[in-house]
């Protein structure tokens, strides 16, 4: 498309035709799984990330909750990005999470009854999620709908993988389990090793995703600063 | 674009449409209170439908929870779905006593709906309904007593099953709602629910003692009315303690007369 082209049709009232998978808008996606890692980085999501990595199902359910209700509210926000008020949208966008937080905690309910007592409080907690509402107000409210979906799946899957990685950190160590599976042999325990009971508690937590944030900024060199 | 978008923040200039109509201004006070109203009742509208129609499954689901968890006392494994049946097989009788443990004859009310937890919280004392499951395999009774209690940042519950002898402990279960994983949330799991198995509630002298759960770490071997806590999980520990204690007392009446009688 030459400039005049892509000029006119600018004045028309179109916006330039985009690939669905632009360079702009794969970045949507990656730069949230590491550059600019919602927990990691931007250090938002903190409080669910300690209280949820116990065991490593939980976490999972929980990422995976957490991209639907993401997924949900960027997309519906971003379609109604034109007809909220400015002054009641932080509102707006609150009844939107928690409406579809509630859902996801029916739906669980009645089909996956299990694993909804599992996360009990945990799902309705998704609503206080800083990362959901940080990203409405930062970028569903004010792009269209297909960038909202990639940045929110980008976001979410972000935030997921940490709390995924912190888990199973602190499930083998705390309980020498993964996925609630036995994995260090008795054999080891006969020898003297015994389960580090700090890592079940909220504290290591902390000190996982400091370690896991160091491994990051020495591995990437975006986020190495200057001495 | 029918309407102007609202300024928030920047925004990146693809995105930004020209307008062709400026019909609506989304930031006057009447448009406000119209959106809201209209968002809320869609939401509400969603929901309520939502909560309704899935309300059968859920309640249908913790019925059949209820069921496994009292063939888990029992130590009869069910999945959901087989739950019903194998409950039907093998609890026989469910009966109702009153808060003196004496057996309530013909009550309209079904045990297995009496909620333990909604008792104690919405009736008085004398007033409450205790429900008690039989169980019977192979001729062999044995008594399912509900527990609900509390632990350290929620309700905790679970089911007692009692030897035919009424005394002596054949198998628990517990659950909890919001005990610390890895410590008190460890009261659900097999390991802590064994140590129960073939404790007494009664002494040598036939006095209620029921079952002390002791601290984390303690020895209790020979000890026939206690067990070893959970460590790091005392506070829950001691709540299935009082749990027991609390609840077996009121069926303990109930326990000793049938015990001269040797049947129901």
């Amino acid at each position: 498309m030459s400039e005049t082209a892509e000029a006119t049709k600018a004045i028309e009232g179109k916006a330039p035709k985009e690939p669905l998978f632009s360079a702009k808008n794969k970045r949507l996606i990656s730069d949230p799984l590491n550059d600019d890692n919602p927990i990691t980085i931007q250090v938002l999501g903190i409080c669910s990330a300690l209280a949820i990595t116990v065991q490593v199902k939980q976490a999972f359910v929980m990422a995976l909750s957490v991209v639907f209700v993401m997924v949900g509210a960027s997309v519906l926000v971003s379609w109604m990005r034109n007809l909220i008020p400015s002054r009641v949208r932080i509102i707006v966008q609150l009844v939107i999470v928690a409406a579809l937080v509630i859902l996801v905690d029916q739906v669980l309910k009645a089909y996956v009854y299990d694993v909804s007592k599992q996360l009990s409080v945990f799902v309705g907690l998704i609503i206080t999620n800083c990362i959901i509402m940080g990203r409405l107000e930062a970028f569903a409210l004010g792009n269209k709908a297909w960038p909202s979906f990639l940045d929110a799946i980008g976001n979410a899957v972000g935030y997921g993988w940490i709390l995924i990685a912190v888990a199973v950190v602190r499930e083998l160590f705390g309980s020498g389990k993964f996925w609630g599976i036995q994995i260090i042999p008795d054999a080891v325990y006969e020898f003297g090793y015994s389960n580090n009971g700090l890592m079940i508690l909220p504290p290591m937590a902390l000190i996982t995703v400091g370690i896991i944030i160091w491994i990051q900024r020495s591995k990437n060199p975006k986020l190495i600063e200057e001495a | 674009m029918l309407f102007k978008p609202i300024s928030i923040g920047e925004r990146n200039d693809w995105q930004l449409l020209p307008l062709k109509k400026d019909i609506m201004d989304v930031n006057k006070n009447s448009y406000t209170f119209t959106f809201s109203a209209i968002l809320v009742v869609v939401v509400a509208a969603v929901l309520a439908f939502a909560a309704e129609s899935l309300k059968p499954l859920q309640k249908e689901n913790i019925r059949l929870e209820k069921m496994q968890n009292i063939l888990a006392s029992v130590e009869i494994e069910a999945t959901p779905s087989e739950a019903k049946e194998k409950f039907d097989q093998y609890i026989v009788d469910q009966k109702l006593l009153n808060s003196n443990g004496e057996l309530i004859q013909d009550s309209e009310l079904s045990a297995f709906d009496i909620d333990v937890v909604k008792e104690y919280k919405t009736f008085a004392e004398d007033e409450r309904h205790y429900p008690l499951y039989v169980f019977e395999d192979g001729g062999e009774r044995k008594y399912i007593v509900p527990l609900a209690g509390k632990g350290l940042w929620g309700p905790i519950w679970g089911y007692i099953a009692l030897n035919s002898d009424m005394a002596s402990i054949y198998g628990t279960t517990f659950d909890h709602k919001t005990e610390t994983p890895g410590l008190g949330a460890e009261i659900n799991q097999n390991e802590f629910q064994d140590k129960f198995v073939g404790k007494s509630i009664f002494n040598e002298q036939g006095a209620f003692v029921s079952i002390k759960v002791l601290k984390g770490g303690s020895d209790v071997s020979g000890n026939m009315h206690a067990v070893d806590g959970i460590s790091g999980g005392t506070i829950t520990s001691k709540g299935v303690g009082e749990m027991i204690e609390r609840t077996l007392g009121l069926y303990v009446p109930f326990f000793k007369d049938n015990n001269k009688q040797a049947s129901l």
